[in-house]
């Protein structure tokens, strides 16, 4: 049940970062490709019917966190205070901008907006990427299961962590190229033209870096957190993840020769959800390394949910999940396709 | 200021903004629908165009609905710790359930609300608006689910850790609490609702523009707004009310302000409380009242505060009793003011009698501050447990987080939600400037080709 529960959690998280890691990414390459009004309203268009949907799962992930592993939910929530609150206020900033855009005529507001949309996909982009390697590094977690991090230390790993350190930073830097990347294939797949092009020439350029520190943080993993190879080495099928993500940036750079925009996105799809996956087969069966001697990992089994609640969670869940999967379903199908060029804007 | 005090502030500050939005798009939801099948059905394009009017409205409000309600899932596990991990196992399933029944269902439809007119035949945009509403009507029916466990604590075991799980799902969904308490809010959202319609309507017909529409608007809104108005005090108020005297009779005292047991309680209507010396000044009661409201008979004996050990009396009493004074004088109130307006539509002489559209179009910020009220009724009612009966309000929060931490970020809330706030009145105002008949800035659905 435990082990259930754990991937279901990792696969809607993978979800969230496949789709809300697309417009995550318009956002951040949004000035570099978008250069007139027009492209600018078709590169909010690509997403305008999706982004908000995308957002949910989050919401829906965090909640389903909180319903099987509640020990975690409130570890995790509260030692992750300042950099969850602010993760709060870039997602509030970045839905207002969107909206607030589509509303006004004056060239200045859609400037502001533009550049708060854009920092603000970015720096969630970096907090994300940041959590990530936090939770494989560990947490200073004490006796009572639960810990408070400072936001930096002395930038190593080791017994007294901040949440930046240089192996987060590195799992910051790699989420903003990866979602730069998967962003700039999206809006190949739904552009046309010169912004299409210009998309594809950005995803180009960033490839190469996005292979690079990809390759860079796995050796960074073995050194931040020295046991996280010992699940691969018990469970050998785990090395599908990495190879997984090798495939899938091979396959993007293969697709990106060819121009083939729907190939590369869905290679970038499977390369972000077997990052995830990796990372989740490295830490099972904990879900939050403690570091330092103080207290213990928070495991599957301790911060389980009962069992009544988890049986009867799986039939629900699994009944919600089919009918959201109809729903995207639905609604991608509508919006298929790329957006076109026409007068009036990109809201409703 | 102590660390569970300020918690408390970051929590009520919150979710108060927060529970603006909801309330408005719960209820919009629901006359949205009622536009769009009158639109079907007559086939005139005026409501449509009153449809795309409100949901233009909607959308905004949907917006920031969404982006303030995402820190009230993540805030009880950043300020609220201790109580996450106690009653995670209970209070977590109904809101995983609200993420996966209803934000997904609401999200995804609202896509296809808003982009989708063109590209959908007229039935399935009907469809889509019909399920924005049931996805925003089931949100509010799995956090009442919580809240109401909160309330009234069922169907749970303790284990040896301090831990509470769900012993019975069904127990858990068929809390009777909460179906009272769901009732009596949503009947609150939809009188928002009803009431922001209709003052858009006497707005137009006052002003001498668009006034077609204004007259729709002013009809549906006085319609609805009436008939939810009645249900908010008969039977979901005085149920609700009821049930509160039998399980949380601390609560009924604070907010009627009754400090001595009586037989035949008056009710105060008007007064001030005054805690330290027990007594209430100014007052304007009725006499009896109060027990019959309660139990039916004017001998009934209502428990007042004096039977209650002192620390189990509500914190911050003297804001119970206002809360409870406002809430039900306002519902008083919009009970008149839909009533005359009603009366007046039935003689067919509403759209004419300026005097009362006036009053109409002042009124809207009032079932707000009703909404508010009320949940200030059951939240502020309910301490000092966090968990009525189980875990006190002292014993849940997250002992790790500094007082300037919070501080911190209890600023950073009310700096972003000012600016919030002034952008929303600025856009609200200008949809509403615009009128329904302006050129759409955004063309609702767009062409694509196909991929």
């Amino acid at each position: 049940m435990g082990t259930l529960w754990f991937w279901i959690v990792a696969a809607m998280l993978a979800a969230y970062v496949v789709l809300d890691g697309f417009d995550l990414g318009v956002g951040i390459i949004y000035f570099f490709v978008a250069k007139s009004e027009t492209d600018r309203q078709l590169a909010l268009r690509a997403i305008g019917p999706v982004w908000d949907g995308n957002e949910v799962w989050l919401l829906a992930a965090g909640g389903t966190l909180f319903f099987a592993f509640p020990l975690l939910y409130a570890s995790a929530f509260s030692g992750f205070y300042l950099p969850l609150m602010m993760v709060l206020w870039l997602l509030i900033l970045r839905g207002v901008s969107i909206e607030m855009r589509s509303h006004s005529h004056e060239p200045l507001v859609h400037t502001f907006c533009d550049g708060l949309f854009s920092l603000s996909s970015a720096l969630l982009a970096i907090f994300f990427g940041a959590a990530l390697a936090n939770v494989v590094r560990g947490v200073p977690i004490g006796k009572d299961d639960y810990f408070f991090l400072p936001l930096w230390t002395n930038w190593t790993p080791g017994p007294n962590p901040g949440i930046l350190d240089w192996y987060t930073v590195t799992g910051a830097v790699l989420a903003l190229l990866a979602l730069a990347l998967h962003g700039s294939l999206y809006l190949a797949l739904k552009t046309s033209g010169d912004l299409e092009q210009r998309a594809l020439n950005r995803a180009t350029r960033l490839w190469p870096a996005v292979f690079i520190v990809t390759l860079l943080s796995l050796p960074a993993t073995a050194i931040a957190r020295p046991n996280s190879l010992e699940n691969y080495r018990a469970h050998p099928i785990a090395f599908l993840a990495p190879l997984l993500v090798i495939a899938g940036l091979v396959a993007i750079r293969y697709a990106l020769r060819k121009k083939a925009s729907l190939a590369a996105f869905r290679g970038s799809c499977v390369y972000l959800a077997a990052m995830l996956a990796g990372a989740a087969a490295g830490l099972y069966p904990v879900l939050l390394p403690a570091v330092g001697n103080q207290g213990q990992d928070i495991t599957v089994a301790r911060a389980l949910a009962g069992p009544h609640v988890l049986r009867v969670g799986i039939v629900w869940w699994s009944l919600g999940i089919l009918l959201a999967l109809l729903y995207f379903g639905i609604l991608y199908w509508l919006f298929r396709g790329k957006v076109e060029q026409q007068a009036g804007g990109y809201g409703h | 200021m102590d660390i569970l005090t300020l918690h408390r502030i970051h929590f009520a500050f919150t979710i108060t903004y927060h529970y603006l939005f909801p309330q408005l798009t719960m209820g919009l939801a629901l006359l949205i629908v009622v536009l769009k099948t009158l639109a079907l059905k007559t086939g005139k394009e005026h409501y449509a165009i009153s449809a795309r009017f409100w949901a233009k409205i909607f959308a905004i409000n949907f917006l920031l609905g969404v982006v303030t309600g995402i820190p009230m899932e993540f805030q009880f596990g950043t300020n609220w710790s201790e109580f996450s991990r106690r009653t995670g196992g209970v209070i977590g399933m109904p809101i995983a359930m609200e993420g996966i029944f209803s934000f997904f269902l609401e999200s995804a439809f609202l896509g296809l609300f808003l982009f989708g007119e063109k590209r959908l035949p007229r039935w399935a945009h009907w469809l889509s608006a019909f399920l924005v509403f049931v996805g925003s009507w089931i949100s509010g029916f799995f956090i009442i689910i919580a809240n109401a466990w909160m309330q009234h604590p069922v169907a749970y075991q303790l284990l040896p850790n301090g831990v509470y799980e769900v012993s019975s799902f069904w127990g858990l969904m068929l809390n009777p609490w909460a179906w009272l308490e769901y009732a009596h809010n949503m009947s609150g959202a939809v009188i928002t609702g009803a009431f922001v319609m209709s003052a858009v309507g006497a707005l137009y017909l006052l002003q001498r523009r668009d006034e077609e529409y204004g007259r729709t608007f002013l009809k549906l809104g006085v319609i609805v707004g009436l008939i939810s108005c009645a249900t908010q005090i008969f039977p979901t108020g005085d149920m609700h009310g009821k049930y509160l005297a039998e399980h949380q009779p601390a609560a009924i005292a604070g907010m009627e302000g009754l400090f001595h047991s009586e037989k035949g309680a008056a009710m105060v209507v008007l007064g001030q409380p005054d805690f330290e010396h027990e007594k209430i000044d100014n007052p304007l009661a009725v006499n009896k009242l109060l027990s019959f409201l309660i139990y039916g008979t004017t001998s009934a004996e209502v428990q007042g505060l004096d039977q209650f050990p002192r620390d189990q009396w509500p914190t911050t009493l003297p804001l119970l009793f206002y809360a409870y004074h406002i809430m039900a004088g306002l519902g008083t109130y919009f009970v008149g003011i839909m009533g005359l307006a009603g009366l007046l539509l039935w003689r067919g002489k509403l759209y004419k009698s300026r005097w009362i559209l006036w009053p109409i179009l002042l009124s809207f910020p009032l079932p707000y501050i009703a909404n508010t009220a009320g949940w200030m009724c059951a939240e502020i009612g309910r301490q000092p447990w966090l968990v009525y009966g189980l875990i006190r309000t002292s014993q849940g929060y997250s002992t790790h987080i500094g007082v300037g931490t919070s501080l911190f970020t209890l600023l950073g809330f009310l700096g972003m939600y000012s600016v919030l706030s002034i952008l929303w009145i600025v856009l609200v105002y200008n949809f509403i400037q615009s009128g329904p008949k302006a050129p759409h800035e955004a063309v609702a659905g767009q062409s694509f080709t196909a991929a």
